[in-house]
């Protein structure tokens, strides 16, 4: 399946089809996770029809897989309306939500639309620590309830467990929590800045006697932990390195927030333009901003090009880096990733310059990744 | 030999790319790329018009292959399809198939 994927990608980035899309239909929310920044009041959301023009547009664009998220999805009253219509234009549909207001009826809809999968956020299987995280008091209990009704319907339900200071400890609790339930387990181990550039949020992070506890443990990998922190292998040569792209962002997805903003991913808040004045697929292929991240290969950026993480132990993320001020220069937090991973020193640590937030930037959500583990 | 009718299912995921169809079964989260014959039955696949039509209509006018391989190819193709619930298949038309 894995190698089905890559091929699939290849033959969409080789035609310039955009394969897969996040879509934020709202930024509200009944939670007020501490590691959340949004703005949930409503600054002019597309409407049900804008709405569903654009899945219209995206199908006709290629689009495959879909994901819809938010803020909290089931917070839009059309959320149904919208799913369905998407659902009849055949995506592969997968959602994020809270599962707060999953009640019976909700799971039953939810699974009349067959998505690939729903994904949960979990973050202890204390209710203590969790409500604390998510600021709403019973929500642990909600969300589990709102989960059960999805497993018992045999939806596939994935638990995301972002990983903080203050609820590292539990993750094998969520673990076991999840196999209890026959739901997936994905873990996110960092907290990334704000989309404005704001880093005060990193603080709930977890530190790097953690992150090196969670890079040992094959639990979370997927490989065993010695050929995870293995020494870095690069750099590439330079001809691989011009070949080599930095990420799907731009190439073969793209994310959306409720206002019609697209961006080239959920964590690289480049505006490329706005469905309101312009159709999905002009954007997509004409806009000057997605052309430029497109045009970048390993071989442009100053300073990676020559670091010897850069053929595998860092998967750094333009995202973080433009967000940093330079969408060609690294990431410190993924320099620091791979030092934690690797024990190498690292070229951007030295050359990193000192992190100044890209101007204009507008609020988008951040989500993780849909890998087993989101180490990027 | 009885007739075929074949339906596409509903709750699956399917998009062209490059000419083949990409298509995720819900059920079990697994993926498929369909090639360009298969693709050819998959989209032809309305419910009522029975396989052995589909495949000398269009499988044999498109592609350059004998019709009784074809049918087949086509028969495998389709049981395949329909264990893991891509594709209904059944021996009277599937009305609601549209
Ligand atoms: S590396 Fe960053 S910009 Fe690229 S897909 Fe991942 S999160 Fe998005
Ligand atoms: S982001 Fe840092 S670790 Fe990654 S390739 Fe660039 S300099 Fe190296």
């Amino acid at each position: 399946m894995t190698q089905l994927i890559r091929e699939m990608s290849n033959t969409a980035q080789r035609l310039g089809v955009p394969l897969g899309v996040q879509l934020d239909l709202t930024y509200r929310c009944n939670e007020r996770c501490v590691h959340c920044y949004l703005d949930h009041d409503d600054h002019g959301e597309m409407n049900t029809a804008e709405i569903k023009d654009l899945l219209d547009q995206m199908a006709e664009a290629g689009v495959f897989f879909l994901t819809l998220s938010g803020g909290e999805i089931l917070m839009r009253r059309d959320f149904f309306e919208i799913a369905q219509h998407a659902r009849s234009l055949m995506f592969c549909l997968k959602l994020k939500t809270n599962a707060v207001m999953i009640h019976k009826a909700e799971a039953d809809r939810i699974k009349a639309l067959a998505p690939e999968s729903v994904q949960i956020s979990v973050y202890s299987h204390r209710p203590e620590v969790h409500d604390a995280i998510s600021k709403l008091p019973g929500s642990f209990k909600r969300s589990l309830a709102g989960a059960r009704l999805l497993a018992e319907r045999g939806v596939k339900v994935i638990f995301a467990n972002v990983l903080m200071r203050n609820n590292f400890q539990d993750y094998t609790g969520v673990q076991e929590l999840a196999a209890e339930f026959g739901a997936q387990y994905t873990v996110d181990p960092t907290i990334t800045p704000m989309m404005d550039g704001d880093r005060s949020i990193l603080n709930l992070g977890i530190g790097q006697t953690e992150l090196q506890q969670v890079f040992r443990d094959p639990s979370l990998l997927g490989t065993s932990p010695e050929e995870f922190c293995d020494l870095p292998k690069g750099p590439l040569a330079e001809e691989d390195a011009m070949e080599m792209l930095p990420c799907s962002a731009g190439h073969t997805f793209c994310y959306i927030s409720p206002y019609g903003d697209v961006y080239p991913c959920v964590q690289f808040p480049l505006p490329t333009g706005n469905l309101r004045t312009t159709k999905f697929i002009d954007i997509w292929k004409h806009s000057p901003q997605m052309n430029e991240v497109r045009s970048i290969t390993v071989n442009d950026l100053p300073v990676c090009s020559t670091c010897s993480h850069n053929s595998g132990t860092c998967a750094r993320c333009p995202g973080l880096a433009y967000m940093e001020g330079n969408m060609r220069g690294p990431s410190s937090l993924d320099c620091e990733k791979s030092y934690t991973r690797t024990g190498v020193v690292i070229a951007g640590m030295m050359a990193h310059p000192k992190a100044k937030p890209a101007a204009g930037l507008e609020q988008i959500h951040l989500a993780s990744n849909e890998n087993v583990v989101n180490f990027r | 030999m009885s007739t075929i009718y074949i339906a596409r299912n509903k709750d699956v995921a399917a998009r062209k790319l490059g000419g083949e169809m990409m298509i995720m079964s819900g059920r079990d989260s697994t993926l498929f790329s369909l090639n360009q014959t298969a693709t050819a039955i998959w989209q032809a696949a309305d419910g009522v018009t029975p396989l052995a039509d589909i495949v000398t209509g269009k499988l044999c006018a498109e592609f350059d292959v004998d019709p009784a391989v074809a049918l087949r190819d086509a028969e495998e193709l389709v049981a395949g399809l329909e264990e893991h619930g891509i594709l209904k298949v059944s021996n009277a038309p599937i009305v609601d198939a549209q």
